[in-house]
């Protein structure tokens, strides 16, 4: 299974993979993983592959071959359908919009969900649009997605145990406490 | 979880899941490391955040951040001839940089042992080129392990580091960027903390150091027969593959992350070629090729960048008079880029088609808007670059250096038009400046690069009376690889030491006019650069702002933390759209079918310095929203 995710610098991309890498990995699974580090981060597009699998394979997954996308940002999830996800697969976003450079200068049309919807209905890609207004942290819009996830069995074999295991051992104090309060 | 610094100091051997660049400190750990150093460079510097993992007290060795690598490397090997065994790690472009005492390495004894880490980055995710540092190796008689997954990182690391011990040489551990952050379950072995030998066992009679005369043809022998040694001591190394499809038409001999990539793409092909993987690319385990070369009609040789396997690999063929059709770089594009999964399949399928069908290219016909690196919110750079704006004529050339600056040549501001290294902006700003009556130089420099390789384009622009302005970037870090501390930062990676501030460089060097301005006051930013291009001779403004990515994170982090926000007064708002077009803060989003401007809450924080920028003054403040209606 081929799971590519992305976002933009700053939201989180690198938490959600290390939880779900782990979260993946209780699961039983064979997991490699890579993620954007550096230059890339400052508000540029952030992208990380998880890959499971038998016996020994690269942990970077080759275009057109994500099985699902996840994205924390709606442009991003866009491109990222275009270019990694396989048709018949699974996106799901966060709905943030972080308008790229030539969206706010006016010079590109901002994309909408209804582009999204379209692209995926033609390709036979499962969408799954997240957005909650109740977040007390835009930095758990990602715990807010892997919740959506979960109650969707986007990720077969993935359980709210194996999401909770991975959170403790990453995180601690209140935003351990605040991230699964948001798995429910 | 237990707590990083307490896994890699582990008594027991155990598994966890881990980057390579956090694998590799844990095979320092094991292999009796006693002195590491550094400068920071993607894609390394995640080294020295598992190293900040182990609390300093138990760390079993001492590990700086170094002004350069030059002095890293150079640190480094004043320990391993005083018997420590050490390692410096930094990126590719770093190597030039450390080069003039590095390829002196192994000319000389060194009892403890050294192992240089290099980040190489092919695609150039985070460098200003891909070069192939095996070229290097080469040229310094330095033996090189390349290792393609963490485990391999681990495991290739305790081979240099024991090669390196054995011989008293430098062995060179060749990462490239997906190796040094790809993650993986890697299995450790037991550490039993031996108490280390601290005997300063350094001699030098007889000029045995010093590479003068008749000395350096004896020291190059030395170097040459090491080299001997260690093909000698990889032949029947575990670390070297063999997978044997039974396939006597077809070879591939390949090392590294395109190993992986090569499994990858074959995976599901029918008939897949025999493969050698090497372990050390530098110099080749010659038996073992000769005797594939032999076993095969045809050969594939496999790496990233240039043909550098793929020249040995063809000279051995003609030496040994082998009867075998050998395949490399065909065509000039297979010299540029990563191997990654789908671009080897792609080479696959059009050397041996009927190995592997063709994939056809991902063809999107979608068009989502691009998006590149920008400056934070808050950023003082934006401030700066948005003030310097003001001073400039259209004419004046601005020349770029390496740091988050850089990205002020993305639109809408366009300054520094020029990029090269570390530290050059300076010098080359001097050489525009001849013969150059007409157009104004503005040279830029990052505070950590000021001390990295600033200085000597600094001491010539005075030496030599040229005509320019410098404007040092100064945001108290080196925030572009992660924040860490540099000489004028006040503190070091072990703990708080006397600040160096660059103005009193500046000064020491003979600098006569020279300007310290707060970014986020831009009014008196722009009427010091305006005054510093009209000043004859070389004149200085230092443009200083905290980082803003590293202040507002250490907020986040206190108790009782409130998010701030400014917002835009829609009733005074009229559309100037300064704050987009010229100022450019990504928090500011704009509305196109309401022709409205608003602020993105995820991304603003609340720093105010767009405040100053609006002609109409609506942007404020959120807190003054009550008040306003």
């Amino acid at each position: 299974m081929n799971i590519y995710m992305t976002g933009v610098g700053g939201q989180g991309i690198g938490l959600l993979s290390e939880v779900l890498l782990r979260a993946l990995e209780h699961s039983g699974k064979t997991v490699r993983g890579v993620d954007t580090h550096g230059l890339a981060q400052r508000g540029g597009i952030v992208v990380s592959h998880i890959r499971t699998g038998e016996g020994e394979f690269p942990p970077l997954i080759t275009p057109g071959e994500a099985d699902i996308v996840l994205s924390l940002e709606r442009h991003e999830a866009l491109r990222a359908t275009g270019t990694f996800l396989a048709d018949g697969g699974t996106l799901a976003y966060y709905d943030a919009v972080w308008q790229p450079y030539s969206v706010r200068s006016g010079d590109a049309q901002e994309v909408t969900v209804e582009q999204i919807d379209e692209v995926c209905k033609s390709r036979s890609i499962k969408v799954l649009r997240v957005k909650r207004n109740d977040l007390p942290d835009p930095r758990m819009q990602n715990t807010a997605l892997l919740n959506e996830i979960l109650l969707n069995n986007v990720i077969p074999g993935l359980t709210r145990e194996h999401l909770t295991e991975a959170y403790t051992d990453l995180l601690k104090g209140s935003a351990l406490v605040q991230n699964l309060s948001l798995l429910n | 979880m237990k707590k990083l610094g307490d896994i890699l100091l582990g008594k027991e051997p155990f598994s966890e899941h881990v980057m390579g660049n956090t694998a590799v400190v844990r095979a320092m750990v094991e292999a009796g490391t006693r002195v590491i150093t550094s400068y920071p460079g993607s894609p390394t510097p995640e080294i020295a955040s598992a190293i900040a993992g182990i609390h300093q007290d138990k760390r079993p060795f001492h590990f700086e951040f170094c002004v350069n690598e030059k002095v890293a490397v150079e640190v480094a090997y004043g320990a391993a001839v005083n018997g420590r065994p050490s390692v410096v790690f930094f990126k590719s472009v770093g190597l030039n940089v450390a080069a003039d005492t590095f390829v002196q390495l192994n000319h000389m004894d060194i009892p403890g042992g050294m192992v240089v880490i290099i980040g190489d980055d092919p695609g150039a995710h985070s460098s200003q080129n891909e070069q192939d540092n095996r070229h290097i190796a080469r040229m310094s008689y330095t033996p090189v392990f390349e290792p393609g997954s963490p485990s391999e990182v681990y495991s290739f690391f305790l081979a240099a580091s024991a090669m390196a011990k054995k011989h008293r040489m430098a062995v060179l551990l060749r990462l490239t960027t997906h190796v040094c952050h790809g993650k993986e379950r890697v299995s450790f072995s037991g550490w039993n903390n031996p108490e280390p030998d601290d005997t300063p066992i350094f001699r030098g009679e007889g000029g045995e150091y010093i590479p003068i005369g008749p000395n350096v043809a004896r020291m190059k022998k030395r170097a040459l027969d090491r080299l001997e040694l260690a093909s000698e001591y990889l032949s029947g190394s575990a670390l070297q593959r063999l997978e044997d499809n039974s396939n006597s038409a077809r070879g591939v001999i390949t090392a590294g992350l395109p190993f992986y990539s090569l499994l990858d793409s074959i995976s599901k092909a029918e008939g897949k070629p025999d493969i050698l993987k090497l372990a050390m690319v530098y110099p080749i385990d010659e038996n073992a090729v000769v005797e594939f070369l032999k076993a095969h009609k045809e050969v594939l040789v496999l790496e990233e960048l240039d043909d550098f396997m793929e020249q040995t690999v063809k000279r051995i063929a003609y030496d040994h008079r082998i009867d075998v059709s050998i395949l490399g770089k065909e065509k000039q594009e297979n010299w540029i880029g990563e191997y990654t999964p789908d671009r080897v399949k792609r080479i696959l399928a059009e050397l041996w088609p009927d190995l592997i069908i063709p994939i056809p290219p991902v063809t999107s016909s979608l068009s989502v808007p691009p998006r590149s690196p920008q400056m934070c919110p808050g950023c003082g750079h934006r401030s700066a670059f948005h003030a310097i704006a003001k001073a400039l004529k259209e004419t004046d050339i601005t020349v770029a250096d390496i740091g988050c600056h850089t990205l002020g040549f993305l639109p809408p501001y366009e300054i520094g038009r020029l990029l090269m290294s570390m530290g050059a902006s300076t010098g080359i700003g001097q050489g525009l400046s001849l013969f150059n009556d007409q157009r104004r130089i503005v040279t830029f420099l990052g505070d950590s690069t000021f001390f990295h390789a600033g200085m000597p384009g600094i001491v010539n622009a005075v030496f030599n009376k040229h005509q320019l302005t410098l404007i040092v970037m100064d945001n108290g870090t080196t925030a572009m690889t992660g924040h860490q501390d540099h000489p004028g930062s006040g503190s070091n990676f072990n703990g708080s030491t006397e600040r160096i501030p660059v103005r009193n460089v500046l000064e020491g060097l003979g600098v006569k006019d020279i300007t310290e301005v707060d970014t986020y006051n831009q009014k008196s930013l722009t009427e010091a650069v305006a005054k510093a291009l009209d000043a004859p001779g070389f004149s200085v403004v230092i443009a200083k702002h905290p980082c803003m990515l590293k202040f507002t994170r250490e907020q986040k982090r206190k108790p009782g933390y409130t998010p701030k926000h400014v917002r835009v007064n829609p009733d005074n708002c009229t559309l100037t759209r300064e704050c987009i077009d010229d100022f450019a803060c990504p928090s500011f989003m704009w509305k196109a079918d309401e022709d409205e401007v608003s602020v993105n809450t995820d991304l603003c924080i609340g720093d105010g310095s767009c405040i100053q920028t609006c002609p109409s003054r609506a942007i404020e403040p959120e807190s003054k929203k009550g008040e306003s209606k």
